[in-house]
């Protein structure tokens, strides 16, 4: 789903929805910019019931634009999604289902499909919902999630199993077997997402909803006292000019901003192609202090292939080279497939291989092996030491060359596997993995931004060490098991740090529910997909770091803008507060002693204010592309960071209404 | 100003500076049941209180448990000198004959002393019996005091829990308060005070014949030992009407001087035992660093006021024993104490140097503050300054490893603004109200000030009076008390409640990527916030108060 930029249409949607947006009921979830309209509404009414009076008219104008502004930074950032949301819509179009019951076709509505059912998706078949290939290999193309064209190939078996409702298939056959009921399906939430239909506040924007709110409160009962007060010294304020200035003084600014931020935040990361099923994952990303790493894929290139054969002693390399295909011949990792090619490359007539009556021993997490079993033999391939238990079990040993051999492999980075037939060891593969450019720099970044890295990997402590010092991580876990990772998880959980991972298989699930920001890749299994809280479409793992970044601009956007807006009431004070009571004390010609507090040296009472409410409402309109865009977030650390930002919002919140609001009084005594 | 002025100004802040570190370690060793030098003389005292009470010191209570032993013993407190002073005509130790008092100035007064405030809607010498003074009402200066420095201290152990909801026991906590702290200090201030010649004894007023030849009534009584608490405890209850500027209470330079120490030295001093429990003493210096800032800001502004007028001018209300200077270092003290003893009648201040001793008031009285109140007060500013300026660093704010969340936001903010309401409407409600009115002494701005004062004064338990404002009414009473009443618990419930909460919560460790609190950054930021939000509020009444009056004063003009 690539960048959406606002068209014409999207601005004109926009102010549409901006009055749209005036209900009472939509107006209320913002307790701020509620509180403006009852401001305008009250100055309207007041206006209208006595004889006209440009100014009070001005006032009740810039006030409801107040609204409006306000209303419009809400519109256009939605508006962003929704047009996306739109293009998605597109693909969910009713498609026929081949239903397979006992062996036999039949054609269904897709809606009518159940979790459980299985159909059959052949070339051109639009896939009818989300599911599980349960046989057979097709090429997908996923443009209409991911807007990536090239196809991709999803399988049975494996990690590369799930496909997705609305993606097309355009090569060969498969059986699906359905995971989801109609209406829950992934495409259907994308969409709710992007549209910010289901979208809640997060536990810090309700904070800082609270903390406006209350400063709101506050200030009107500062304003509503005032009365009272001005009433005793003998001067007579009028309630526009009261409702101005408590506009001017409720943080309208960020009030007016905050919802926009949010959803704009959502949004950025969309355009990164990284689904957030909560926003409260986004904001918790921002916190994240640990990073775990699949090594494979995301630090290393992933694809292990066999690069050389170390047959043991006395043992012919042809002998090893046959145990070594027969081993991975049910094998269809990655790895497994390149060890079939680098001995069909060497002797073609491994190709002719009958296995006869045999089992096949799939790869598991506890005996970290995997092999065949025919009669009596028991082929296997292996880390070291889990081969090592095994021939031990049966009897047998492993020779000093094959351990140091091994040793070799895992010192240089390479992963070492280890074959034997029953009791007897065979030789080491030697699988090669290399890290990739520029992964050191990313880590030498998090660190910067406090985050620590480590990288988990089924390799033995030897490899894990080299190539863990290679890439730059903090901390490495060797021959992790999902229960391992799960377990460090908790732990780091419970010495209270924040912990994102990325994952895709269907062992990682657990671990991807226990973390804090668990990514699944879109490639991933169904069981993953669920299990995360962000899917990332481009199944790219290095994609947490910019998820994390998503995260700590959106708070700091929320920060920043609350301390300007804040700050800006200093200025407001000076404009307002001498125009309200000039007159006080004065004495023939001569003003009130609080005119001297007119440092700005406005015009006249009436400008001051005015000028003050239309700053007051331009200043939304003015950072609309900020709350849009964001704070810009650099990896310097938390002090460089708080010094810019307080520096730019805080100083310029404090100086930048005092400018505009004397420009905005020299423009309107022009006029 | 001359050179002793100076001397003084940095005497005072220099004796500060210097006790604070030592008086709050050892406040921290005492109040953690750890065993100081007077820990000999004082822990059998400590545990016949607990074998007496049936206590058993071991036993914690959570943030509810503790909250309804705060709240029960401090309903008793009232109860008790509220019956007293109903009564006190009938009660011993009354030489003067004094006659009980009227409903409504025993329940403000026992709201007052029961508060910490110790607003005094009467003259004390005329109306107070040394039964009265002795029993309730310096009882209560202790367990006031007491009280703050309990639920500052359950606030502190809340930072320090990992995941634990236990945060002591009241009465362990109140005990070792007073024992270990305002009591043994109370003795050695009453000695030094005795020392300089404040009176100490239990007679009957004496008549004597002035050079004059006309007949004066001279109260006598415990000065020294009521004069003591009154200061160490940020209580302000004088003896006499005229309080600390009357020679009994206050007779020479150093009584000045002790006394004037004795303001700020336990708030004070608490900052550094936050930092030595929280076993980080730079978190403790960095409180106490933004509230040194803030006094010393509002010292300069004050002076600048009043010695604009020159050395003379400026002197009607103020005694002339003590002089300009010493009259602003005492009103900026008391008001950003909450303690609210005078020894000048703050009517008189210049405009802009009442406005500052109003405005220390404002802030919520965190500018070192009552005793424990002052300090939790300021920890709410903190976690605001936190949370704003934590989210600017990109991350959920935390504080000393604590995550602050929605619920301590809440908390923190109105334990901030309830003040600014009772304050705000309290004056708005009198403005309008004929009854009130009739009771100030000016009208315009000075007279809203003399209003706008009073409700300042009792909504932040500090108690000192402007003068003018005759507040020994029915109305006034009733008013003033409910104020001290919602300034006190309307800050100290929701605090216990914020400490129930982040005491539950996980310490997170430190990064790079964390927001420090322990930097002059963040002294700068924490002085911001506490300016701007406290400010801000009420920089419209002050307006029309303090503000337009000196402004005139500069343009010569009469309002």
């Amino acid at each position: 789903m690539k960048q959406k930029m606002l068209t014409k249409e999207m601005y004109i949607q926009a102010i549409v929805d901006s009055f749209a947006k005036l209900n009472p009921k939509t107006l209320i979830k913002n307790p701020v910019i509620f509180i403006t309209a009852i401001g305008a509404l009250i100055t309207t009414v007041i206006l209208l019931s006595h004889s006209f009076n440009w100014f009070e008219c001005q006032i009740a104008l810039w006030l409801w634009f107040t609204v409006l502004f306000a209303n419009f930074s809400e519109a256009i950032a939605e508006g962003k999604g929704k047009a996306q949301a739109e293009s998605l819509k597109k693909s969910r179009t009713q498609s026929v289902a081949r239903l397979l019951k006992n062996g036999k076709e039949s054609k269904i509505n897709a809606t009518e499909l159940r979790k459980g059912d299985l159909v059959v998706c052949e070339s051109g078949d639009v896939i009818p919902a989300d599911g599980e290939i349960v046989e057979g290999l097709a090429s997908v193309d996923e443009s209409a999630i991911t807007g990536e064209s090239a196809p991709v190939v999803r399988e049975s078996g494996g990690d590369r199993s799930a496909v997705t409702g609305g993606t097309r298939v355009l090569s060969d056959r498969i059986v699906i077997k359905i995971s989801v009921d109609p209406g829950e399906g992934f495409l259907d939430r994308m969409i709710s997402l992007v549209e910010g239909a289901s979208r809640q506040k997060t536990p810090n924007e309700i904070a800082l909803s609270l903390l406006l709110s209350a400063l709101t409160l506050v200030f009107l009962a500062a304003v509503v006292t005032l009365k009272f007060f001005a009433d005793f010294a003998g001067e007579t304020v009028t309630i526009p000019v009261l409702v101005s200035l408590l506009i001017c003084l409720i943080p309208t600014t960020i009030g007016g901003l905050l919802s926009a931020i949010g959803i704009s935040g959502m949004d950025r990361l969309i355009q990164k192609n990284v689904i957030a099923l909560s926003g409260r994952a986004v904001e918790a990303a921002g916190d994240i202090d640990i990073l775990l790493l699949d090594k494979t894929g995301t630090i290393t290139h992933g694809n292990r292939m066999a690069s050389e054969f170390i047959p043991a002693p006395n043992i012919g390399e042809k002998e090893m080279y046959r145990l070594a295909y027969m081993a991975s011949m049910s094998d269809d990792t990655p790895e497994g497939k390149s060890i079939i090619e680098f001995a069909k490359n060497k002797y073609s007539e491994l190709q002719d291989t009958n296995l006869g009556e045999s089992e096949f021993v799939p790869f598991t997490a506890q005996t970290r092996m995997s092999g065949i079993n025919q009669g009596k033999v028991q082929v296997r391939k292996g880390a070291l030491d889990a081969i090592e238990k095994h021939v031990a079990s049966l009897g047998g040993h492993m020779p000093a060359e094959t351990i140091r051999a091994a040793e070799n492999i895992a010192r240089s980075g390479g992963t070492p596997l280890v074959v034997c037939e029953n009791e007897r060891v065979f030789g080491v593969i030697y699988l090669k993995d290399v890290v990739k450019n520029g992964i050191r720099e990313r880590f030498l970044e998090l660190r910067k931004m406090g985050i620590k890295t480590i990288m988990i990997t089924g390799d033995n402590p030897l490899t894990a060490a080299s190539i863990a010092a290679e890439a730059g991580v903090d901390d490495f876990m060797a021959q992790a098991t999902p229960e391992m990772k799960l377990k460090r998880i908790r732990e780091e959980q419970e010495k209270g740090h924040l912990v994102a991972m990325t994952g895709d298989g269907t062992n990682d699930a657990p671990a991807l529910a226990q973390a804090d920001v668990g990514v699944a890749m879109n490639t991933g299994t169904q069981a993953a997909r669920e299990a995360g809280n962000m899917i990332d479409l481009d199944s790219n793992p290095t994609k947490l770091i910019e998820i994390v970044e998503t995260g700590k601009q959106i708070l700091m956007t929320r920060g920043s803008l609350t301390t300007f807006s804040i700050a800006n009431d200093v200025a407001k004070y000076f404009a307002i507060i001498p125009a309200l009571f000039a007159g006080l004390y004065a004495s023939g010609a001569q003003s009130g002693p609080l005119s001297a507090l007119n440092v700005m040296n406005l015009q006249s009472p009436e400008s001051a204010i005015l000028s003050a409410v239309i700053f007051n409402a331009l200043v939304i309109v003015a950072l609309i592309p900020l709350a849009l865009r964001g704070v810009a977030y650099k990896a310097v650390g938390a002090k460089a960071l708080l010094q810019r930002n307080i520096f730019i919002y805080g100083l310029g919140g404090l100086i930048t209404p005092f400018i505009g609001i004397k420009l905005i009084d020299v423009l309107i005594n022009l006029i | 100003m001359n050179g002793y002025d100076f001397l003084q100004i940095f005497m005072a802040l220099f004796v500060l500076v210097l006790l604070t570190p030592i008086l709050g370690a050892f406040f921290h060793k005492s109040l953690s049941g750890k065993s100081t030098l007077l820990s000999k003389v004082a822990a059998p005292f400590e545990k016949l209180v607990y074998v007496v009470s049936g206590v058993d010191e071991k036993e914690e209570m959570d943030w509810k448990q503790y909250l309804k032993a705060i709240l029960a013993f401090n309903l008793v407190g009232f109860l008790f000198v509220f019956f007293v002073l109903l009564f006190q005509g009938s009660l011993p130790l009354n030489p003067a004959k004094l006659p009980d008092l009227s409903w409504h100035l025993a329940f403000n007064t026992a709201v007052s002393f029961m508060t910490n405030t110790n607003w005094q809607s009467y003259a004390g010498e005329a109306t107070m019996s040394h039964f009265s003074q002795m029993v309730a009402l310096a009882g209560q200066n202790f367990f006031s005091a007491a009280t703050g420095l309990s639920a500052m201290l359950v606030l502190v152990r809340a930072f320090k829990n990992n995941q634990s909801k236990k945060l002591g026991n009241f009465w362990v906590d109140i005990n070792r308060s007073i024992i270990y702290i305002l009591l043994p200090l109370s003795i050695l201030w009453s000695v030094l005070l005795a020392s300089q010649g404040v009176i100490q004894n239990l007679s009957a007023p004496v008549t004597v014949k002035t050079l004059e030849g006309k007949e004066q009534v001279i109260a006598q009584g415990p000065v020294a030992s009521q004069i003591a608490i009154k200061q160490l405890g940020t209580n302000g209850g004088g003896f006499f009407n005229t309080n600390s500027s009357h020679p009994y209470e206050n007779p020479t330079p150093l009584s000045n001087f002790l006394e004037l120490l004795a303001l700020l030295l336990i708030p004070a001093a608490l900052t550094l035992t936050f930092g030595y429990m929280m076993n980080k003493p730079k978190e403790g210096w960095i409180l106490f660093s933004a509230m040194m800032i803030v006094l010393v800001l509002g010292l300069t502004v004050s002076l600048w006021s009043e010695h604009q007028q020159g050395v003379y001018s400026a002197m009607e209300g103020k005694e002339v024993r003590f002089g300009v200077t010493n009259s602003i270092l005492w009103s900026t003290f008391t008001t950003a104490a909450s303690n609210g003893s005078v020894n000048a009648m703050h009517s008189s201040l210049t405009p802009l140097a009442g406005g500052m001793a109003m405005l220390n008031m404002l802030f919520g009285e965190v500018i070192f503050g009552g005793v424990g109140c002052g300090l939790y007060g300021m920890l709410l500013y903190v976690l605001l300054t936190v949370f704003i300026a934590g989210l600017m660093v990109g991350r959920t704010p935390e504080y000393l490893g604590k995550k602050i969340e929605a619920f301590d936001i809440k908390m923190a903010v109105i334990g901030i603004l309830a003040p600014s309401f009772v304050i705000l409407f309290g004056v708005a409600f009198s403005l309008i109200t004929p009854s009130v009115m009739s009771s100030l002494m000016h009208k315009g701005p000075h007279g809203f000030s003399e209003i706008f004062y009073a409700f300042t004064s009792a909504a932040a338990n500090n108690g000192s009076a402007f003068a003018g404002l005759s507040a020994n009414t029915p109305i006034l009473n009733t008013l003033l008390g409910v104020a001290m009443l919602i300034g006190r618990f309307a800050v100290m419930i929701p605090v216990m409640a914020l400490a129930g909460n982040i005491a539950g919560k996980k310490i997170m460790p430190e990064s790079v990527g964390t927001f420090r609190t322990d930097n002059f950054l963040f002294v700068f930021l924490l002085v911001g916030v506490i300016v701007i939000v406290g400010a801000l509020t009420f920089f419209p009444a002050l307006s029309l108060g303090p503000i337009i009056e000196q402004i005139a004063l500069i343009q010569g003009k009469v309002l």
